[in-house]
C-alpha cells in the first residue's frame, strides 16, 4: 500500500469532518436565533443583547465560524440548558453503556452471523441454507422496535422472565442485545453466504482440489480468507446500522445509553447536546469508514493501486 | 415488456419458495386495498374519542363486543379505524418518500452524468456524506433543529434514499453516454432531452425500480420507527409506528393496542423485502 | 515536426480536407504524487483529402489513431488543433447546435452493432428517430422511407419490429447502416463496421457498403485494421501507426508496391488464398511503443529493420510521387520495383 493512498483517505476523512462541522454550524444558525431559543421570546431585548454579546452572536458569521470551529477543537461544544449543565459531560457520561450494548451485540453478531452464512454457502440450495436466508430477509426487514416489543411480550409480559426496561443486572441487557443483534447478524449472514459463494466459485478453489487438498482444507486455507476480505466492506454499514438501530432499540428498553438521550434532547430540543452526539457518531462513522479503506488496500493490493488513479 | 420476457433467465430455485411470493403480493395487495377503501367503510372516525369504552379487548377476547372488532386504545378510541388510517399514512408517507428521493436522486444523477467536471465532483462528495452517516441520525438532527412538520418530514423520507438513485442514475448513464446507443443518436444529431427521455431513462429504469422496490420497505421502517419515537408523524394524526409508541405503554393491560400494529407493519415489510428480492432477480440488467 | 501535405492530388473540390488534425490529452494515471499526467497524443498531425463519390480507407493496428481521427471529424471527440473542412465549411469548435444540420450529411457507422442500438427500441422505430430529429416529413412517409431502406439493406419485414437483440449480428449492423443512411448523407464514415460480426458475415456488409456506394453516390471513410478488405472496398489508402499516417495513395498501388516498411510487413501478413505460394511474411518485432512516450525520430524506427542513424534522429516528412502516392520514410524515399 503505498503513501498516496494513505494520504488521500486520510484528506477526505478530515475533509468530511470538516464538512460535518460546518454541517452543524450553518443547520445551527439557520434553525433561528439561539438568544430567542434559550431565553424565549417575551425575553427583556437587553438580556438578548448581553446574551449575544457572551456568546459572541454579535459577531461577523465567518468570526462566529472560526470561534465555533476552536470551540470543537477544544472539545467545548456549549452548555446543555436541559441537563442544566455542560453537554459534553452529559454526553460522556451516557457513552459506557451504549459501548457495552454495542459490544456485547458486535460479538454475538459475528458469532452468529459468521457462521450462518458460511455454512448456508457451504450447503448451498439445502433447507437449512434457504432456511438461513428466510431468516436472514425477515430479520432485515424486522424494524428493531417491532422486534423488540414481541420481545417484551414474551419474556416480560407472558412468563415474566426479564424486566422490560433500565439497566443495571445482565438480565437487562438480553433483550436489547437480542433485538439488535438479529438485524445485523440477518445482514451478516447473508453478506458472509454471498462472499463465500463468490470465493467458492473461483478457479483457485477448483486448483486447490486438483492439486490434492481435502474439501475442508481447501475451504480452511484459500476459501475463509479471501471470502474475508470483502466482509471488512459491511463494517462501516454494520456500525452505521448498529448506531441507528441503537437510538431505537435503546428508547424502547429506556436504556441509559447515547441513544435515548439523543431522543429525549431532540424531544426537548436540546440542540447542544445534539449537536455533539451528532458529531460523535459522524466522526465515529468517518474514523471506521477510513479504517475499513486502510485496512482493505492493506489486504488486497489491487484496491491501493487502483484508486489512486483519480 | 417483450425484452423482458425474452431475456428472462431460466428461473433458479433458491432459498424461497413461489408460494412465499405470492403471499407477500397478497399482502401486499391487501394492505392497498384497505388504504384505498378505508374511508369508505371505517366503523368510527380514528379520532373520535368514548372515554365510557376504554381500553376494550378485541372482539375474539373476554371482554370484547362487536362495536369494536379490535378493540380501543386508552382514550376509548376504535383500534380498527386507527389501524386503517395509520396503513394509510404509512403507505402514504413512504409512497412520497420514494417517489421524491427517487424523483430528485435520478435527476442529480443525470445531472452528474451530464455536465461531469465539478457538478460530478459535488455529488459525489454529498452521496459519500450521506452515505457515511446513519440517515436516522440525521433525520433526528433535522426534526430537532427545524421542529416537526409534516412537509418538513416526508421530504426527509424523500432524502432518505436519494443518494442510491444518484449513484445507480449516474454510473449507468456515463456509462452509456462514454460508448453505445447514447454516442450513437448524438451523432444523428438528437438534442440532450431526446437522449436522456427516450434513450437512457428507458433503459435504466429497471434498476430504477429494483430499487424502489428495495427502497420502499426500508422508508416505511425509517418512517415508523421515527414515529415511534415520538419524532416522527405528530398527533392527532396517526401512523403504525405511533400505535405502537403509545402501546408500548400498556403492554401488561392492554397488548393488543401495540402487537396488531406491530405485525401490520412487520408483514408489509417483510413482504416488501421479499417481494422487492424477487423482482431484482427477475429485472435487475446487473444480475442476468 | 509536422508531415508535409500532399499537394500533387488535390484535384477538385474535395468533399472532406483535414489538415494537421491533432488530438491529445492528458493521461488519467499519474506517475508520481504531484507528477503531472502524461499527455498521450492519439492523433498527431493527420492531413488528407477525400473527395467526392471516393471511399478511402484507413487502416493501422489497433491504438494508432485511426477511430480517434474518425470521432475527431464528427465532433465526438475535441481536436486539440488542426482543421476540418466539409465543402470548404470548418467543422472544429463549432456548436451543437451548428452541427446539427450537418449530422444529415455526415454520418457514422460503429464497430459493435449490439451496442450502437438501443436495446429497449424496435429497430423500425430506431431507423425512423434520425427523420423525427431532423424533423423531414410526416408520420406515415416517416414509417414508409424507413421500412423501404430496411428492406433494401436486406432485412424481412417481419423482423421490423423486433428488437436489437432478437437480430443476428449481421443484421443489426444493417440495421445500423440503414439508420446512417436513411438522412441520405453524402459521407459515410465507417469505424471498424465489420470486425464484430462473423467472417461469414463480414463480406455480406462488405458487398452491402459497395451496393450502397454505387447505388446512393455515397462517400466512404473506412477504418479498418484487415487489410484485404480495405482493398477490395476503397480506392485510395492512409496507413497510420502511432497517431501520424506513414503511407498513403492509390490502394491498387499501394498494395501491389508498398514502400514503407510498416506497410510492407502488414500487408505480408495478409492471408493468401493460394496455399502453394512462398510467402515472404515481414514478421513486425515488439508491440508498438505507447503514444503517451513516442520514440525520437522515426516512430517507427525501434520496430523496423531498415533503421538508421538517421531514422533515430529525424522525423520523416511525407511526401508524395507524381501519382500521389505518398511515403513518409528515409529509406522507402525510391519505390523497390523502380529501383530494380
Amino acid at each position: 500500500m503505498n503513501m498516496l493512498y494513505v494520504l488521500q483517505k486520510l484528506a477526505r476523512a478530515l475533509l468530511t469532518v470538516l464538512l460535518i462541522v460546518t454541517t452543524v454550524f450553518v443547520v445551527l444558525r439557520l434553525s433561528g436565533d439561539p438568544a430567542i431559543y434559550v431565553l424565549g421570546l417575551d425575553a427583556d431585548p437587553r438580556a438578548l443583547d448581553v446574551f449575544r454579546q457572551q456568546w459572541g452572536l454579535d459577531l461577523p458569521i465567518w468570526q462566529q465560524y472560526l470561534q465555533f470551529l476552536g470551540n470543537c477543537l477544544q472539545g467545548d461544544f456549549g452548555y446543555s440548558y436541559f441537563e442544566e449543565r455542560d453537554a459534553m459531560t452529559a454526553v460522556l457520561e451516557r457513552l459506557p453503556k451504549t459501548l457495552l450494548l454495542m459490544g456485547i451485540t458486535g460479538m454475538c453478531t459475528l458469532l452468529i452471523g459468521v457462521p450462518a452464512g458460511i455454512y448456508a454457502a457451504l450447503h448451498r440450495n439445502s433447507w437449512v441454507d434457504r432456511l438461513t436466508m428466510l431468516v436472514s430477509v425477515a430479520g432485515f426487514s424486522l424494524p428493531n422496535f417491532v422486534l423488540g416489543i414481541f420481545l417484551i411480550l414474551l419474556f416480560s409480559v407472558t412468563w415474566q422472565l426479564l424486566p422490560s426496561s433500565g439497566s443495571g443486572t445482565w438480565q437487562h441487557l438480553v433483550m436489547p442485545t437480542l433485538t439488535m443483534t438479529v438485524a445485523e447478524a440477518a445482514v451478516f449472514a447473508r453478506f458472509t453466504r454471498s462472499a463465500m459463494l463468490e470465493v467458492l466459485n473461483q478457479p483457485y478453489m477448483r486448483t486447490a482440489r486438483a492439486k490434492g487438498l481435502r474439501w475442508h482444507q481447501a475451504v480452511r486455507r484459500h476459501a475463509l480468507p479471501n471470502a474475508a476480505i470483502p466482509l471488512i466492506t459491511v463494517v462501516g454499514f454494520f456500525v452505521g446500522t448498529l448506531v441507528a438501530g441503537g437510538v431505537v432499540t435503546e428508547s424502547l428498553f429506556a436504556w441509559p445509553g447515547i441513544g435515548r438521550l439523543l431522543v429525549s434532547s431532540v424531544a426537548n430540543r436540546d440542540l447542544a447536546v445534539v449537536q455533539i452526539i451528532v458529531m460523535l457518531i459522524a466522526c465515529s462513522m468517518v474514523f471506521t469508514n477510513l479504517v475499513i479503506d486502510l485496512l482493505y488496500g492493506w489486504l488486497d493490493p489491487r484496491v491501493a493501486s487502483l484508486r489512486t488513479g483519480d | 415488456m417483450t425484452t423482458l420476457t425474452a431475456t428472462a433467465v431460466p428461473a433458479r430455485r433458491k432459498f424461497r419458495l413461489p408460494l412465499l411470493i405470492w403471499l407477500s403480493i397478497a399482502w401486499l395487495a391487501l394492505m392497498v386495498l384497505i388504504a384505498v377503501s378505508g374511508d369508505f367503510w371505517l366503523p368510527y372516525d380514528y379520532q373520535s374519542i368514548d372515554l365510557r369504552a376504554r381500553l376494550e379487548p378485541p372482539v375474539w377476547l373476554e371482554g370484547g363486543n362487536w362495536s369494536h372488532l379490535l378493540g380501543t386504545d386508552h382514550l376509548g378510541r376504535d383500534v380498527l379505524s386507527r389501524l386503517v388510517t395509520s396503513i394509510q399514512v404509512s403507505l402514504l408517507v413512504a409512497l412520497l418518500g420514494t417517489l421524491i428521493g427517487a424523483l430528485f436522486g435520478t435527476l442529480v444523477g443525470l445531472l452528474a452524468a451530464h455536465f461531469r467536471g465539478w457538478v460530478d465532483d459535488l455529488v459525489m462528495i454529498a452521496i459519500d456524506y450521506q452515505a457515511s452517516i446513519p440517515f436516522m441520525i440525521l433525520a433526528l438532527a433535522v426534526v430537532a433543529f427545524f421542529s416537526n412538520s409534516l412537509l418538513l418530514f416526508i421530504l426527509l423520507m424523500g432524502i432518505f434514499g436519494w443518494e442510491r438513485y444518484a449513484r445507480i442514475t449516474r454510473g449507468l448513464a456515463l456509462s452509456s453516454i462514454q460508448h453505445g446507443y447514447a454516442v450513437a443518436v448524438r451523432t444523428l444529431g438528437a438534442s440532450p432531452w431526446r437522449i436522456y427521455g427516450r434513450h437512457i431513462l428507458p433503459n435504466i429504469a429497471n434498476a430504477l425500480i429494483v430499487n424502489m422496490t428495495l427502497n420502499f420497505p426500508q422508508t416505511i421502517m425509517l418512517e415508523t420507527s421515527l414515529s415511534f419515537l415520538g419524532l416522527g408523524i405528530q398527533p392527532p394524526m396517526t401512523s403504525l409506528g405511533n400505535m405502537v409508541g403509545f402501546g408500548r405503554d400498556y403492554l401488561l393491560t392492554a397488548w393488543w393496542l401495540a402487537t396488531l400494529p406491530a405485525l401490520v407493519i412487520f408483514f408489509t415489510t417483510l413482504a416488501f423485502a421479499l417481494f422487492g428480492d424477487w423482482v431484482r432477480d427477475k429485472l435487475d440488467p446487473t444480475s442476468r | 515536426m509536422m508531415n508535409s501535405i500532399v499537394t500533387s492530388e488535390t484535384s477538385g473540390k474535395p468533399l472532406l480536407r483535414i489538415r494537421n488534425l491533432h488530438c491529445a490529452f492528458k493521461s488519467s494515471k499519474r506517475c508520481s504524487l504531484f507528477g503531472p499526467r502524461p499527455l498521450i497524443h492519439a492523433v498527431n498531425g493527420v492531413s488528407f483529402d477525400i473527395q467526392p463519390g471516393e471511399a478511402f480507407g484507413v487502416v493501422g493496428e489497433s491504438g494508432c489513431g485511426k477511430s480517434t481521427t474518425a470521432k475527431l471529424i464528427l465532433n465526438m471527440a475535441r481536436a486539440s488543433e488542426g482543421s476540418v473542412q466539409y465543402r470548404g465549411q470548418e467543422l472544429t469548435g463549432l456548436s451543437d447546435a451548428a452541427w446539427k444540420p450537418l449530422r444529415q450529411k455526415l454520418q457514422y457507422v460503429f464497430q459493435d452493432p449490439l451496442g450502437a442500438l438501443d436495446p429497449r427500441m424496435r429497430v423500425l422505430d430506431q431507423v425512423i428517430e434520425p427523420l423525427i430529429i431532423h424533423q423531414q416529413h410526416d408520420n406515415a412517409t416517416r414509417r414508409q422511407l424507413a421500412e423501404e431502406l430496411l428492406r433494401s439493406v436486406g432485412l424481412q419485414s417481419s423482423q421490423l419490429g423486433k428488437y436489437p437483440h432478437e437480430l443476428s449480428g449481421g443484421q443489426r449492423q444493417r440495421v445500423v447502416l440503414a439508420r446512417a443512411l436513411i438522412l441520405k448523407p453524402e459521407l459515410l464514415i465507417c469505424d471498424e463496421p465489420i470486425s464484430a460480426l462473423d467472417v461469414s458475415i463480414q463480406a455480406q456488409i462488405v458487398n452491402l457498403l459497395q451496393q450502397l456506394r454505387s447505388e446512393m453516390g455515397l462517400t466512404l471513410l473506412f477504418i479498418s485494421h484487415d487489410l484485404s478488405v480495405v482493398r477490395h472496398l476503397c480506392d485510395r489508402v492512409a496507413v497510420m501507426y502511432l497517431g501520424q499516417i506513414v503511407e498513403m495513395g492509390p490502394a491498387r498501388q499501394l498494395f501491389s508496391a508498398p514502400r514503407h516498411p510498416y506497410t510492407r510487413a502488414l500487408i505480408s501478413a495478409i492471408p493468401k488464398a493460394d496455399p502453394g505460394a512462398r510467402r515472404n511474411r515481414i514478421a513486425l518485432i515488439g508491440e508498438p511503443p505507447s503514444p503517451a512516450d513516442p520514440p525520437d525520430g522515426c516512430r517507427f524506427h525501434p520496430r523496423c529493420s531498415l533503421a538508421t542513424e538517421h531514422c533515430r534522429q529525424q522525423m520523416p516528412d511525407l511526401l508524395a510521387d507524381r501519382r500521389g502516392h505518398a511515403t513518409a520514410c528515409f529509406e522507402a524515399r525510391i519505390p523497390v520495383e523502380e529501383v530494380a
